[in-house]
């Protein structure tokens, strides 16, 4: 079982998952699922029907905005980092955050690193599946690592340009 | 000058215990190389040939003589004695040991600078003309949109992993002083006819292995507007660009793919769906950075200085005021600029006695700033023509009076197969070759303006695309050869060189460029430069005379 850290807003804490995350290849079993983009587009009414909780994983050649019609249901947006340089979730979860006013969970998966957590963070993502072996502890270690930021994003930290004006 | 507050201080802070912490955890063996790599490449550390490089961030080229002195320290106390200033007016360090990095960037931070993004796919250090606020024709001071870029773009959250590195460049006066069409993006400010600054937005610019001159996507973006639009562009980019093939990934091939049109539409309706004015710095913060930029305090001077024409007898000194003072827009006042290019030695290389000269001239001389250029020389800008002669005999004490701004000896020159573990050739020493053939300033005057510009490899980190005679080094089965280009230029008429011809061996550059210019000098009619004669002549008289031989 992959560990799992949520960031509560004030400290990173260790969490219980209670997806299951199903590749296309696999039956879905019961319980909260979290599917592909293509499968939940074919499966997700029925998914959804069923009662349970369905999350949805955005590769980076995907489209958030093709959640848009959906984001009320949709429990979680899986976004997936195949290489920690591949940096495209970042903009799509401000996107979800901002644009669409999503709440609910966003998380990282995939090369997941600590060092990424306060940019991560500073995005709209709430929880992480950790490549790199990182605890809770150190998690929240790099989140709070630095007192200002220089610009508004999805975390609503208030800018060096606002802390001046005060 | 804009000077750091509690904010930007203790960011700074927190970067170099961050940094401090990594690097302890390298050490101790807790990271691997290659777990420490994409660390440390955000902390502008390199491992290249010999050692560990620490390239250090200018912004938009200005320095306080603190500062200027703070660099002669640390490249006396933890270098070989120099640094050498790159073509993005950053300096580089090329023989860091790792142990002492942190402590490198604890004495940056205490004037006010660090390493942050002079490496890695994100926003790299944000370029400016180097005469920004004392240019007669600017519309408004770059350095204060500069600023505004430079604290946008910190640990940008969402632009830190964009496809590749990520170059701006702003300028304020219709002669580019900061090449803004070979950047990622280029912003060139002006006012439109009812009299509001705005931006000319140019995208997509760029040289490496596929050079290309930015288009223009926006005409006239309103100054307020700036940091939303780079937002909807960057964010058009990170989603959009290419990441499976790194020749590819860079911004100018989006645009090109889309055109320069589909590109602007892109952006135009990804800026329309965001929140403006939640990105876009409110006006107490603007006029609070404008203020760091106000004008100085000048004297009310006569426009013509005595002792600067008596100085004139001196030929050496007449040539340097030729060369190497500039007008200044306040009456009495001059430019100087201090060439770091003395034949036979390493372009850009400054030695840390010399940064302290430098430092000591612009504490007395220049209101206490420096600016870097991107051609790799400084720049003393605000100097009193009563002053020249007293300047230019202090720069004379350690070679810093060599008169050849924009002559055929200020060579720009990347750091090359010396130090560079990309580069496919040596870059510095054919520069010094060339340099020394035009040793006599009388030669170089004849021969006028001039640049030459080498690459030690295709990332063209010497602009050699835009060099009147561009130069790129290539490896030819192991041996070092280098492509002669000819006719490019990086100013407001911007053009990419054309190739001369079949690869030059190394021993036969310095005797090619020779022949060219006298080529030039046969061919120039009126009061032409090399470059005007060129785009007269085009490449025949040039490449007869290089290749004759192998008829």
């Amino acid at each position: 079982m992959p560990t799992l850290i949520r960031w509560t807003g004030q400290a990173a804490v260790a969490a219980e998952d209670p997806f299951t995350a199903v590749a296309d290849e696999d039956f879905v079993p019961r319980g909260d699922v979290i599917v592909s983009l293509q499968r939940f587009q074919n499966e997700g009414q029925r998914l959804l029907a069923e009662g349970r909780k369905v999350g949805v994983r955005i590769e980076p050649n995907e489209q958030v905005e093709e959640l848009a019609e959906s984001l009320q249901r949709i429990a979680l947006v899986a976004l997936a980092f195949p290489k920690f340089l591949t940096g495209i979730a970042y903009s799509s979860a401000r996107i979800l955050r901002e644009r669409y006013r999503y709440q609910g969970e966003i998380r990282a998966v995939g090369d997941v690193l600590r060092e990424q957590a306060r940019f991560m963070v500073r995005c709209g993502f709430d929880t992480f599946q950790p490549a790199d072996g990182s605890t809770p502890d150190e998690w929240g270690h790099v989140v709070g690592r630095f007192r200002h930021v220089y610009q508004r994003a999805a975390d609503g930290r208030e800018p060096a340009f606002e802390e001046r004006r005060a | 000058m804009y000077r750091y507050d509690t904010i930007d201080k203790e960011m700074l802070a927190d970067r170099v215990a961050e940094f401090r912490e990594q690097c302890r955890r390298r050490l101790s063996g807790e990271l691997t190389e290659d777990q420490f790599k994409r660390l440390r490449l955000m902390n502008g550390l390199y491992l290249q040939l010999h050692a560990y490089m620490l390239r250090i961030a200018i912004p938009y080229g200005a320095l306080t003589s603190a500062q200027l002195r703070k660099l002669g320290y640390i490249v006396r106390t933890y270098d070989k004695g120099y640094g050498h200033f790159t073509t993005r007016t950053n300096i580089q360090l090329h023989w860091i040991k790792l142990k002492v990095a942190p402590d490198i960037l604890a004495h940056l931070a205490e004037v006010g600078m660090h390493a942050i993004q002079t490496s890695g796919n994100d926003i790299r250090n944000i370029t400016a003309d180097p005469h920004a606020g004392v240019n007669a024709d600017e519309v408004d001071d770059p350095r204060i949109w500069a600023e505004a870029m430079r604290q946008w773009s910190t640990f940008h959250p969402e632009f830190s992993f964009l496809p590749r590195k990520f170059k701006i460049a702003v300028t304020a006066s219709p002669s580019d002083r900061a090449a803004t069409k070979v950047y990622d993006i280029g912003l060139r400010l002006h006012r439109n006819d009812a009299g509001e600054l705005g931006f000319e937005v140019l995208v997509g610019g760029g040289l490496g292995r596929t050079p290309y001159l930015g288009p223009t996507i926006r005409q006239h973006l309103p100054v307020r507007h700036l940091l939303s639009y780079l937002q909807a562009i960057l964010r058009v980019y990170n989603r959009y660009g290419r990441r499976d093939n790194i020749w590819k990934a860079r911004i100018k091939v989006l645009v090109a793919s889309l055109g320069a049109e589909g590109f602007a539409r892109e952006v135009e309706a990804e800026w329309e769906s965001s929140d403006k004015a939640a990105v876009d710095l409110p006006d107490e913060e603007l006029a609070r950075i404008r203020a760091a930029f106000a004008p100085r305090d000048f004297e009310t001077l006569p426009a013509r200085s005595a002792a600067f024409e008596a100085a004139k007898a001196d030929p050496a000194f007449a040539r340097f005021a030729r060369h190497n003072v500039k007008p200044h827009k306040i009456p009495g006042y001059a430019i100087v600029d201090v060439s770091l290019k003395k034949p036979g030695e390493t372009p850009g290389d400054c030695s840390g006695e010399q940064m302290e000269l430098i430092a000591d001239l612009g504490e007395r001389y220049s209101q206490d700033e420096i600016r870097v250029s991107y051609e790799q020389n400084l720049i003393l800008p605000h100097v009193k023509l009563d002053d020249l002669p007293a300047v230019h005999k202090a720069l004379g004490a350690l070679g810093l009076d060599t008169p050849n701004r924009g002559l055929i000896t200020d060579i720009i020159a990347c750091p090359g197969l010396d130090y560079c573990a990309l580069a496919n050739a040596r870059a510095i020493p054919i520069a010094q070759a060339i340099a020394l053939k035009f040793a006599d300033p009388a030669k170089a005057e004849l021969v006028g303006e001039l640049g030459i510009r080498i690459s030690g490899c295709i990332n063209a980190c010497g602009h050699h695309h835009v060099g009147a005679i561009g130069i790129l080094g290539v490896d030819k089965k192991g041996e070092e050869f280098y492509q002669v280009t000819l006719g490019g230029s990086p100013e407001a008429e911007a053009s990419l060189g054309q190739v001369l011809g079949p690869a030059l061996p190394a021993n036969r550059v310095a005797d090619a460029i020779d022949q060219m210019v006298e080529v030039y000098l046969r061919e120039r009619q009126g009061g032409e430069r090399f470059l005007d004669t060129f785009r007269r002549t085009g490449l025949a008289p040039f490449k007869e005379a290089v290749y004759a031989d192998a008829h």
